[in-house]
């Protein structure tokens, strides 16, 4: 059985700047068990001499190479921005500090 | 912020052993960014180097740029590590405006490099292998800057602006196992170790490297354990210290301040701490907690990274040699002092004094003049040295010395000329009539006329006070507007005054 609590479903909430209300918590912190139970499954049947895969498509070293092309005009690339000033995004006040 | 109580470093080392760690962050000089097209350039007009991909827009698709690889295990190998034969990428996820997209894309478990050691030698000549977990690559996070408040700073902004050029730009990040061993040295280590990560990028020609620009940035971990302890003390992580000077100044703040807090019988927060170069202090930042948590998982977006052998071995074969070892050869091949060569090497202008002295001028000339005048006009125009004249030209000025057209004043005026683009050197002489005045009968009129309002050197030198001729060879000196022979000129008066 996985480990997961309403404390941990609070924890990954906030992580994820979510607020829930107690009654999801309850509820997401049955769902979560049992999609978590599903994926241990998987555990059993992986044996060590199944290697570990990052990706589900058997694709690797897919590149580009190291040439310029189109970039969005500023104007552009602001568009979407609720506010902007300067040719630069605004966001709010930052209260946390770079990662 | 208040005045931290430091204890006295000697005092520190008594009592407590120093580790470190250290995480540089090297900014990859290709064209393009690591997963995007858009151009990989500095200082260009705020959010105009972008594609959806950098702003993280829905439907865009990373791809990996295929030379950030190439550089990336040059970089791996240069630090003597072992290449994955499969490397992955994963998101790192956290909320802050630096990224459009909420996470950045990184490695975590599966880095392309790992177990290696890089050779490093101090100024007093001790040599320290410093052992290497892992370098791995990532993306860069955009600039931000915080408006309003008092300070600048994060602390009071009313809101913030948010350029993202820089979202996207290359960077591997090299992160040491922990360092034992450096005692009073430690801080010295630290510096040492960026400045020859410093080389060995630049050496192999995949990044700018300038500090100053953040091209290459380091966090120093600090930790204290009491003397005839095994377990690690608590460590903090000071971030972002961007010169060579600064590094060893902030690990030597550090154990200078965790020593007083640790003596006191206080204990030290894990946390991140700021350096702030103009007090010579750090202040702390954020706590490290379970805040920290990530989520990492692998990249949906992106396949495995699985260099070829062939591929790795080609790189290998293609790794310029050390940078600790060329210095070691380098010194010995011109028989510098330790001072003058510490002096190209803090200059770093290394690589134009050897180009110099290939292309044939005496190693000291080489020196004299790449430290000396051209370093002054390169600091005075707050510029590169290696960038207002080439080798070439310095060997064609070093020559017209040697054979006499040109003393050491009237070359400096030649070398100011050609970084000014008038041309080759002796087009300048020509064009300038910049070269020395031969001719000993134009220098003894000169001379005549100096002593004819000076009448009592001649009689002084006789008496012994040969220094007497000073005041003659400078007034002849200025008379020819500096285009003679000083040596000369001085010949020329001491046989005026034994006739």
């Amino acid at each position: 059985m996985s480990d997961i609590s309403a404390d941990t479903v609070r924890h990954l909430a906030h992580l994820a700047r979510i607020d829930l209300s107690d009654d999801e918590v309850a509820h997401l912190t049955d769902e979560l068990r049992v999609i978590v139970d599903n994926i241990a499954k998987v555990g059993e049947v992986a044996t060590p001499d199944v290697p570990a895969t990052s990706h589900p498509i058997p694709l690797s070293n897919v590149y580009r190479e190291d040439v310029v092309a189109d970039v969005l005009t500023q104007e552009q690339a602001l568009s979407g921005a609720p506010e902007a000033n300067d040719g630069r995004f605004t966001v709010s006040a930052i209260l946390g500090e770079e990662q | 912020m208040s005045k931290a109580k430091l204890m006295d470093f000697e005092k520190a080392l008594e009592l407590f052993e120093p580790v470190i760690g250290l995480e540089v962050h090297v900014e990859l000089n290709t064209k393009t960014k690591m997963f995007s097209s858009a151009p990989n350039e500095f200082g260009s007009e705020p959010n105009t180097n972008l594609t959806p991909v950098c702003l993280g827009l829905p439907g865009s698709l990373p791809v990996v740029n295929a030379q950030a690889v190439r550089y990336s295990i040059s970089l791996g190998l240069a630090l003597g590590c072992e290449i994955s034969p499969s490397s992955v990428f994963a998101r790192k996820n956290y909320f802050y405006p630096d990224m459009a997209k909420n996470y950045q894309i990184s490695q975590y478990d599966k880095p392309i490099a790992e177990n290696g050691s890089v050779e490093i030698e101090l100024a007093n000549g001790r040599v320290v292998h410093v052992p290497i977990e892992r370098a791995h690559m990532e993306e860069d996070a955009g600039k931000l800057t915080h408006v309003g408040g008092s300070t600048g700073r994060i602390q009071g902004a009313e809101y913030s602006l948010v350029d993202y050029n820089r979202a996207g730009v290359p960077l591997v990040e090299i992160v040491t196992r922990p360092v034992f061993g450096g005692e009073a040295d430690t801080p010295a280590i630290a510096s040492a170790y960026v400045s020859t990560i410093r080389d060995i990028v630049i050496a192999l020609g995949i990044s700018d490297a300038r500090m100053d620009r953040g091209n290459l940035r380091c966090d120093a971990n600090v930790s204290l354990r009491p003397r005839g302890t095994e377990k690690l003390g608590t460590r903090t992580e000071t971030k972002n210290v961007n010169s060579l000077r600064s590094v060893e100044r902030a690990v030597r703040y550090e154990i200078q301040r965790q020593a007083a807090i640790l003596a006191d019988g206080g204990s030290i927060l894990q946390e991140t701490r700021h350096w702030h170069e103009d007090t010579g202090a750090t202040s702390a930042g954020r706590p490290k907690s379970d805040a920290d948590d990530y989520r990492y998982f692998p990249e949906p977006d992106l396949a495995p990274v699985e260099p070829s052998r062939e591929l790795i071995e080609e790189l290998r074969a293609q790794l310029p040699e050390h940078p600790t070892l060329r210095r070691r050869r380098l010194k010995a091949e011109w028989g510098f002092s330790d001072l003058e060569f510490q002096d190209i090497v803090n200059s770093g202008l290394l690589t134009e004094v050897e180009t110099t002295v290939a292309i044939g001028v005496e190693p000291q000339a080489a020196r004299k003049w790449w430290t000396g005048e051209i370093a002054r006009i390169a600091n005075e125009r707050g510029v590169d040295a290696g960038s207002l004249i080439t080798p070439a030209n310095l060997a064609k000025v070093v020559a017209l010395v040697d054979e006499g057209t040109l003393n050491d004043k009237l070359a400096r005026v030649v070398i100011g000329a050609v970084i000014d683009g008038e041309g080759e050197p002796s087009a300048i002489v020509q064009a300038r009539g910049l070269a020395i005045v031969s001719d000993d009968g134009a220098l003894i009129e000169a001379i005549d006329a100096a002593l004819a309002s000076q009448p009592d050197v001649l009689e002084k030198i006789r008496e012994g006070k040969v220094q007497a001729a000073g005041a003659v060879i400078g007034a002849v000196m200025k008379a020819m507007g500096g285009q003679a022979d000083a040596a000369r000129v001085r010949e020329l008066v001491l046989e005026r005054a034994s006739q």
